[in-house]
């Protein structure tokens, strides 16, 4: 396994006239070449925050990517990358799919212009070359009739349609990696199989190594090779997706899990449902940020940040059940949590 | 149906369109003969795509619209003839819970003015009753009394999504639409949402009409749920029933389709991937709305618009196809 991005350490903050927001506290993961890694967490855990430092879209001086975070692709600097390079280095190595198809595209522009646009740029392809490869892109994301459907604008085609050309655009100069941020909460789930479908078939068709932000458990489960849980601006737990679905260690995991309903599940039961709410991000926190809302929560949780207990090459997990004194507690796979 | 089954019948929907002129030669067929019934005490669960009708069907049967033809009875009544005395009872007794929790509150407002206002036109409480009402619908949401005093930019999401419940609740309705309550909040905090509508529904004997695009959460609290699809209702039977054994190929394609959070499961294998998307609603063609999504479809789908009729006791589908496809699966 090849890395080929590198974070450490990386904090984010926020300039607001409240105080400075710290949406993201020190998170270090690495991404190999060809594989997808999940990003799952709730609204306001810092997930899209990190995708977008990846890429250094957050704008300085509200947001600030602080001393000592560092981000390696292939080895180069991106925190401290000038303006050029940077601007090579996005949409040619690393670009990324938004949220909300419907607001991302410019309405005043067909589409065929909008994906032609980064071609030009980066591929110095002339105007006639660049209308060429805008409809083998279309064809490539399954569009039908690329040839006519080039000259639309986005009100014309449909939410799906338009995240397909997101994709196109994002996959116009064949990056290395591709951040999805979201690709198919704004879709219905007939149009999310068919979007989630089209970006395997693509990472297996180009070798391209995808990050996937959602909130959704089902995507993560049929799409991710890694995941990693985040809360609070922290990865709590991360791990292949087999050992988070089936034998996560982290209680922040486990109510993710139990708090989306299943087929399977007995209908009308109670939902596990999270009390309470995620900590304040302008507040210090000198302790485990789950500790408030944890069924599992012991003295220690509230006075002293849990070290990353490493349980396979793979797998590590930030709490204090895994501390040799923590008491005996069943997982919520029914396994000890304490192996 | 007989006497006694329909005061069993909390509302009944006859036939019902509702067309929107979108053009002089354009009709919007959003919803398009629907005919179904709810029982008192029971959650009916609507899904369906964006666009295929679920919301307009949701507040015609409040009269928050005009239906453009067919009848919705609530209690026996046909609601489209109620007026004075009447009317306001009814409008008492449906209520309404809205999808967006932003947009639903009025920000000018204090949470304790929202919530009082509909007690203000159908029940005449003293100041001091209001106050102790208002405190007593809170803390059944869950929230504090001091929350009365407050804006609703003050609160999260989930927080006015039990406010936007708290209103319904203060004119003792009994039946609800719940329009997609859940879609635009968090997944703990959606659990924490249908927990309590759950809850309230045991204590009130309430009725849900719960409309929503997640098939997982609506089979969890629904007890009978209906399948739209582009303005008509293509499926509807018990929760167990539809979703171990769907009929209609659509039904049937988007249970597939539902991801579920198993990493083992092979999704692939199972799936029924649908090609294309969801046609305009505008003008729709004559024939089975879904004949061109369909791989079964045949020479009479595309002729004859299929009528939902009861396939097996209390299983409705709408499918000329169903019983020989069915047949030849269980082969």
């Amino acid at each position: 396994m090849e890395p080929i991005l590198e974070v450490k350490d990386l904090h984010v903050s926020f300039n607001t006239y409240a105080g400075e927001v710290k949406a993201v506290r020190g998170v270090s993961f690495t991404l190999n070449k060809g594989e997808t890694l999940a990003f799952v967490g709730e609204s306001g855990c810092g997930k899209t925050v990190t995708a977008k430092a990846i890429l250094r879209l957050l704008k300085p001086p509200f947001a600030e990517i602080k001393e000592g975070s560092e981000i390696r692709y292939q080895g180069q600097d991106v925190v401290h990358m000038d303006k050029k390079t940077l601007s090579n280095y996005r949409g040619e190595e690393v670009s990324m799919i938004f949220q909300d198809p419907m607001t991302s595209l410019n309405p005043t522009m067909k589409i065929g212009k909008q994906i032609m646009e980064s071609l030009k740029i980066h591929k110095h392809l002339n105007k006639e070359q660049a209308r060429k490869e805008a409809i083998e892109l279309l064809r490539l994301v399954n569009i039908p009739s690329p040839e006519t459907r080039v000259d639309s604008y986005p009100h014309e085609l449909s939410g799906g349609m338009r995240q397909r050309v997101m994709i196109a655009i994002a996959l116009a100069c064949s990056p290395s990696i591709l951040i999805a941020d979201e690709p198919t909460t704004a879709l219905d789930v007939t149009i999310q199989i068919q979007i989630m479908d089209l970006l395997k078939d693509l990472k297996t068709k180009l070798g391209t190594a995808i990050i996937l932000v959602t909130h959704d458990l089902g995507v993560v489960a049929n799409f991710a090779d890694r995941v990693q849980v985040m809360y609070a601006g922290q990865v709590l737990e991360r791990g292949t997706t087999r050992e988070i679905f089936q034998d996560s260690r982290h209680p922040y995991t486990w109510a993710l899990l139990s708090s989306v309903p299943t087929l399977a599940k007995e209908s009308k039961q109670e939902l596990y449902a999270l009390k309470g709410t995620p900590p304040d991000l302008i507040l210090p926190l000198n302790h485990c940020p789950f500790a408030a809302r944890c069924e599992h929560c012991m003295q220690i949780c509230k006075e002293q940040m849990p070290p990353e207990t490493v349980l396979s090459e793979t797998h590590k997990v930030s709490c204090w059940l895994q501390h040799p004194d923590a008491p005996r507690t069943i997982t919520f796979h029914g396994k000890e949590a304490r192996s | 149906m007989s006497e006694q089954q329909n005061t069993q019948n909390i509302v009944e929907v006859t036939d019902l369109c509702k067309y929107f002129r979108v053009s002089r030669k354009a009709t919007l067929k959003a919803v398009d003969h629907v005919t179904l019934s709810i029982r008192r005490g029971e959650t009916l669960g609507l899904v369906g795509e964006s666009g295929c009708g679920k919301t307009t069907c949701g507040r015609t049967m409040i009269r928050l619209y005009e239906p453009t033809s067919g009848t919705v009875k609530f209690n026996g009544k046909d609601i489209s003839k109620l007026s004075g005395k009447e009317l306001l009872q009814f409008k008492k007794d449906a209520q309404i819970i809205f999808q967006d929790p932003y947009a639903s509150l009025d920000p000018r407002m204090t949470i304790g003015e929202i919530i009082t206002e509909g007690m203000n036109v159908h029940y005449r409480y003293s100041e001091e009753e209001k106050r102790k009402r208002v405190h007593e619908l809170l803390n059944r949401v869950g929230l504090t009394a001091d929350y009365a005093n407050r804006f609703a930019h003050e609160l999260s999401g989930g927080q006015r999504q039990r406010i936007g419940i708290a209103r319904a609740l203060a004119v003792n309705p009994q039946f609800i639409v719940c329009d997609e309550p859940i879609s635009a909040l968090d997944v703990s905090i959606q659990a924490q949402v249908v927990n309590l509508l759950i809850r309230l529904q045991k204590e009130d004997q309430l009725t849900y009409l719960f409309i929503s695009h997640d098939l997982a959460m609506v089979k969890h609290i629904s007890d009978r749920v209906g399948v739209m699809y582009l303005g008509n209702l293509v499926e509807l039977a018990s929760n167990v029933e539809l979703y171990d054994h769907p009929l209609h190929p659509y039904t049937k394609a988007l249970i597939s389709a539902i991801p579920t959070a198993d990493p083992e499961e092979d999704m692939s294998s199972k799936q029924i991937k649908l090609e294309g998307e969801v046609p305009s609603p505008i003008n729709p063609p004559d024939g089975c709305r879904f004949c061109q999504r369909c791989r079964y479809a045949c020479e009479q789908c595309r002729k004859e618009t299929p009528v939902l009729r009861e396939v097996q006791p209390g299983h409705f589908v709408a499918c000329h196809r169903c019983e020989e496809l069915d047949q030849s699966q269980k082969k």
